[in-house]
């Protein structure tokens, strides 16, 4: 029968790792305890491991030992060459998917200057004049006296971040 | 981002990206805080903070920061991180912008 030549779980675990990866970047990013560590990209990459470590089984059995409790069935034959190739080409992908995945986590992400110059605590704040998106000029001066909220404000929040040019 | 506001903090959103890009954003988004438009990353390396070529057309950009600086002009809180996946969470900000005069 083909449901059961057809090996379902090399290409569910390829498939899984896929969606681990990408999941990161479409939907964990956006909540922080899946962001700052990916453990639940992790989590699914461990699960699509398993999966296609059965396929691989299955793909490389011969089909002996359920020959020796059963009769032979069209299923049980060994698999042919296709199969067996699939099973190697999934995996190797699905390996690679996991190695990219740590690398732009871990490695890539972490190439970061390292800013010893950067105003420390207690050290006054470098003023500065930059253009709004309006294109009127702002000062951190500008910033740090005019009024929020109706009063004058505690301070002021700087966050720089990568743009998207 | 309101609820610096209510505790009389002020955001304010530095890049690269260019006023008009800024305004998209912030449009697209519904932000209403200050984007500040450094396409020549003059204050962005004044701050140490220049990644050099990281932009995907090697364009020099910020790497994330934060700074929250008090009335007077000085830095009361950083935060550098060390992976740009991880960045600094808002209620850990607003702990500290309570302790501002």
């Amino acid at each position: 029968m083909n449901a059961r030549r057809f090996n379902w779980p090399i290409w569910a675990g390829f498939l899984l790792s896929l969606i681990a990866f990408l999941s990161y970047f479409f939907v964990f990013v956006w909540f922080p305890v899946t962001r700052d560590f990916p453990w639940a990209n992790l989590l699914l990459f461990a699960i699509a491991a398993g999966l296609l470590l059965v396929g691989v089984r299955r793909a490389f059995s011969t089909g002996q030992s359920s020959r020796e409790d059963s009769p032979p069935k069209v299923g049980d034959r060994p698999r042919p060459r296709r199969s067996k190739i699939a099973a190697t080409v999934l995996t190797t992908l699905s390996v690679a998917i996991f190695g990219f995945f740590i690398f732009s986590i871990f490695i890539m992400a972490r190439r970061l200057p390292a800013s010893h110059s950067a105003p420390r605590i207690s050290q006054r704040a470098p003023d500065f004049t930059l253009s709004d998106m309006n294109g009127r000029p702002v000062s951190l001066l500008e910033l740090l006296t005019s009024p929020v909220n109706g009063k004058a404000p505690r301070g002021v929040l700087l966050v720089f971040y990568r743009g998207y040019w | 981002m309101a609820k610096f506001e209510e505790v009389g903090i002020r955001p304010v959103a530095i890049s690269v990206d260019t006023p008009e890009l800024s305004r998209n954003l912030a449009e697209q988004a519904g932000y209403s805080f200050t984007f500040l438009s450094d396409p020549k990353a003059d204050v962005i390396r004044r701050y140490d903070l220049l990644h050099a070529s990281a932009g995907t057309n090697g364009q020099d950009i910020a790497r994330p920061a934060e700074f929250l600086v008090d009335s007077s002009g000085t830095v009361r809180w950083v935060n550098l991180t060390e992976n740009y996946w991880v960045r600094a969470r808002p209620d850990q900000i607003l702990e500290v912008a309570k302790t501002l005069r």
